[in-house]
């Protein structure tokens, strides 16, 4: 029997129409466990190096993580991996809520998609009877629309769905897969599901995962729980409320904006709104809010309550996650009611809600500037909100303009031309970022944001703390109760690292302890991705209950394996280098490392490129940024080495 | 005859759920066997009754198995929104397949987590940090009687399914072939 995991994927081929149960490998979950780890694995032995991401022969995974369906609490992650429109790079992105513990009852680890249907179609997975289905009835439809009707359709009220609205099915470059309270948005992963003609998939199982050592997997399982409950009784001292406890941010429960109002740029990253958060905006803002929320609402098997159920006037009940809530308003510059309203419009058409905004307050800057003009937006409305509808709109069904915008500010500012890519000055990757605007450069962010595949920097932030905190008592308090911290240096970096002076930013951390910080933030992040625990119990908050030390007790318990510690590193890096792998393979160098230009107001030059530098010898990288034979060597992967010096990506330096 | 006994009672506070469904996890994992060793909440004997959009978040416990469908089909209309009886009912009946083992098609019941040595609270209580689903302890003056274990229940279910005859044919044969 296996444990923890089902043992089967499930392949579906939709240009043959052919779906197989497939027993899986379980060498490849000693070697990768689980979720992206073997999403990534699939990728590079069966997606060719140049496909194009919308091509037949591009896979769409939908990876449950390892310990996804078991009682881990937040165990719940469904890792969506193919490769993206919009980077041309690998696309990994996440969702939470029921998905992937349902698919993991109906007794399957990964759906695994490739080919191209035809007409639209959806997929039924009822335990053992998993079909391709019409779904041209659906054509158009919204997301949680699509939902609501194929659960009504098949009498299965507890069934769960992940599907693709209007934008998805048009292959707008960030178009979303959503799921009711959550949804994989970023990378344009709901583009590829469009292309291959696939609107849902809808699954319902009831069959049992199981466990290997039940009694240790449970008292596990306890610990957390209780140090969930400590925590939310006991809130991080020192550090802005957003990040004194667990979760995702609390958005959807707290009314105080100030510090993203003022802190975040508005527009298309455009402007910083000082003194913004006054007591009036506060009040409005606030009755927005508590009339709009019906119920705090969380994931599978998670007592953490990082959604909502949102009603407002004129606007059907959708579910919201966190920052949707101001990236709408934001980037309109307007108020929270209009946020919350065309949210809801956004998330059924299905489109990711850091791009989407952006895109459209970058169509109004650069109509504005007069490089779009009226011939090129007929009609556009002079009315500031109606503008975003109208942009919306044309985009998800990529009329006119917005057939260019649908390719996300990069691509769009090389169609238009004529001085736009000044305005797409938001990017990594070809990828839109939070509209952060900071001052001093901090070498840590600068690596993560650098050199991270995940490409959205808001997904990567980590257990360190993200600024000095301003005296040594507050530090030393800090530190006192920090056992997650993989080595104990991690403490003394932290102690030493001051707001001012010799040991602050840009200098301190040094670059050698940099590289190690996020290191271990990456680490934790593959872990989470392999194993399916939400990011927010773990790699993304201070001091959370899940963290290097119990991780490899958890796997253990669950599934027979005997892991200790240095080997759940070495996994991570496994999986860390062959996602970097595949990207160096689809061309990605160095050159393309960095964060947008205006990202810190101070920039460093020869710092950065030392950070660089050390960054990837640390990592076993080439100066380019691609893994060396050597550290492939290491980390079992000679298939690897043998096919980047086969294409001469790397040399043969032995 | 009367006799006082300790009741236990677990209250539902809807309002306070979250439909995180971990009291469904746990309670399967818990009546696994062994204990804890696999986990679907099918096999739960609380189920969450959820319609997030229009915000329905019941968690409904197993009650008594009733052998014949019920007259009711009312509906009934809470906060301007209408909700089938069925949709809150305790029941295990032949109906429908809420509370029925997803193999055996038999009947589910809560039993509070009857366990050896006994459990602190129900496990659905433990697992719900949120409180929605809040012990209860009080004494009661109660009619004496044999309450119907899991194994009665799921017979009885049997019985009116196929006759006690077949089902008692059957128990014969298996014990027969058992044997040898
Ligand atoms: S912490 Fe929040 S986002 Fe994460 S699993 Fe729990 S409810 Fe979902
Ligand atoms: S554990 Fe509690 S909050 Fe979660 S679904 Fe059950 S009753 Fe609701
Ligand atoms: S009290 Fe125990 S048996 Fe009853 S529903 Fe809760 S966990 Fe299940």
């Amino acid at each position: 029997m296996r444990y923890a995991e089902t043992g089967f994927n499930l392949e579906v081929d939709l240009s043959r129409g052919s779906v197989d149960r497939v027993e899986t490998d379980p060498g490849l979950t000693e070697l990768h466990l689980g979720g992206l780890g073997t999403n990534a694995r699939l990728l590079w032995d069966r997606v060719p190096a140049d496909a194009d991401p919308f091509s037949p022969e591009n896979l769409l995974i939908f990876g449950t993580g390892l310990l996804c369906g078991t009682p881990a609490p937040g165990a719940n992650r469904t890792i969506v991996t193919t490769l993206s429109p919009q980077t041309r790079l690998m696309a990994f992105s996440m969702m939470g809520g029921f998905f992937a513990p349902e698919l993991k009852y109906a007794g399957y680890d990964k759906v695994v998609i490739r080919g191209r249907s035809p007409k639209l179609v959806y997929l039924w997975i009822n335990n053992d009877k998993v079909e391709i289905r019409d779904a041209s009835h659906l054509q158009g439809k919204g997301a949680g629309e699509t939902a609501e009707l194929l659960r009504q359709e098949l009498k299965e009220p507890k069934a769960q769905v992940v599907s693709i609205g209007l934008a998805g099915e048009n292959r707008v470059y960030y178009a979303s897969i959503e799921q009711g309270r959550s949804s994989a948005s970023r990378g344009g992963v709901g583009a590829v599901m469009g292309d291959k003609g696939l609107k849902a998939i809808v699954v319902r199982g009831t069959k049992d995962i199981n466990v290997a050592d039940p009694a240790k997997f449970m008292s596990l399982a306890n610990d957390v729980l209780k140090y969930i409950q400590f925590r939310a009784t006991n809130p991080i001292p020192g550090v802005p409320a957003i990040l004194s406890g667990l979760g995702s941010p609390q958005e959807m429960a707290i009314h105080d904006e100030s510090w993203h109002t003022e802190n975040f740029a508005w527009g298309n990253a455009r402007t910083r709104r000082k003194g913004f958060w006054t007591e009036e905006v506060e009040k409005t803002w606030r009755e927005t809010q508590e009339n709009a929320r019906k119920r705090l609402i969380s994931c599978y098997n998670c007592p953490m309550k990082c959604g909502a159920t949102v009603s407002v006037p004129n606007t059907p009940v959708y579910m919201m996650k966190c920052y949707s809530k101001l990236t709408y308003t934001m980037a309109a510059m307007s108020d929270l009611e209009f946020g919350f309203q065309i949210a809801q419009k956004a998330t059924e058409y299905g489109v990711d809600a850091f791009s989407a905004p952006q895109t459209m307050a970058f169509a109004v800057e650069l109509y504005e500037a007069g490089i779009l003009t009226d011939q090129n937006m007929p009609g556009f409305p002079t009315d500031n909100k109606e503008r975003f509808y109208w942009l919306l709109d044309k985009i998800v069904r990529r009329e006119g303009i917005g057939d260019i915008l649908a390719n996300g500010t990069y691509w769009a500012a090389q169609q238009i031309g004529k001085g736009a890519e000044a305005y797409a000055h938001n990017n990594i990757k070809k990828h839109e970022q939070l509209p952060l605007k900071l001052g001093m450069l901090n070498p840590i962010y600068f690596l993560m944001y650098s050199t991270g595949e995940k490409i959205g920097i808001t997904q990567i932030e980590g257990q360190f703390p993200q600024a000095p905190f301003n005296t040594k008592e507050e530090r030393e308090e800090f530190v006192k109760d920090w056992f997650q911290v993989p080595d104990e240096k991690f403490k003394q970096y932290f102690l030493d690292w001051e707001p001012r002076g010799e040991n602050s930013n840009p200098y301190y951390p040094t670059v050698g302890m940099s590289c190690e910080i996020v290191d271990w933030m990456e680490k934790m992040h593959y872990i989470d991705d392999a194993l399916g625990v939400c990011a927010g119990l773990s790699s993304f908050p201070l001091k959370p209950p899940y963290h290097m030390h119990n991780y490899p007790l958890f796997i253990s318990a669950a599934t027979g394996m005997d892991i200790d510690e240095a080997e759940l590193s070495q996994i991570a890096r496994r999986n860390r280098t062959l996602v970097r792998a595949i990207n160096s393979r689809r061309g990605l160098r160095r050159a393309d490392e960095k964060p947008p230009e205006d990202h810190w107001k101070k920039r460093f030059p020869e710092l950065e490129e030392q950070l660089r530098d050390e960054y990837y010898k640390f990592k076993g990288w080439n100066s380019q940024g691609i893994p060396t034979k050597e550290s492939l060597h290491e980390l079992a992967m000679d298939f690897v080495g043998e096919d980047l010096e086969r294409r001469g990506i790397i040399k043969n330096e032995g | 005859m009367k006799v006082k006994k300790k009741i236990k009672t677990i209250k539902v506070v809807v309002d306070k759920c979250n439909g995180c469904r971990a009291c469904e996890m746990i309670c399967s994992a818990f009546h696994a066997n062994p204990q804890y060793s696999s986990n679907n909440p099918e096999r739960s004997r609380i189920r969450v009754i959820r319609d997030p959009l229009k915000d329905i978040y019941v968690p409904v416990y197993a009650g008594e198995y009733t052998s014949a469908e019920c007259m009711g089909r009312d509906k009934y209309v809470i906060d301007g929104k209408e909700y089938g009886e069925c949709d809150f009912c305790r029941a295990s009946c032949p109906s429908r397949t809420l509370f029925k083992e997803p193999d055996s098609g038999l009947p589910l019941k809560c039993d509070m987590c009857e366990s050896d040595p006994p459990q602190e609270k129900p496990l659905c209580v433990q697992w719900c940090i949120n409180e929605a689903l809040v012990y209860e302890e009080r004494e009661e003056e109660v009619e004496e009687g044999e309450m119907l274990g899991d194994v009665e229940t799921g017979l009885e279910a049997m019985i009116d399914k196929y006759g006690l005859q077949k089902i008692a044919d059957t128990v014969a044969r298996i014990s027969m072939s058992s044997k040898c």
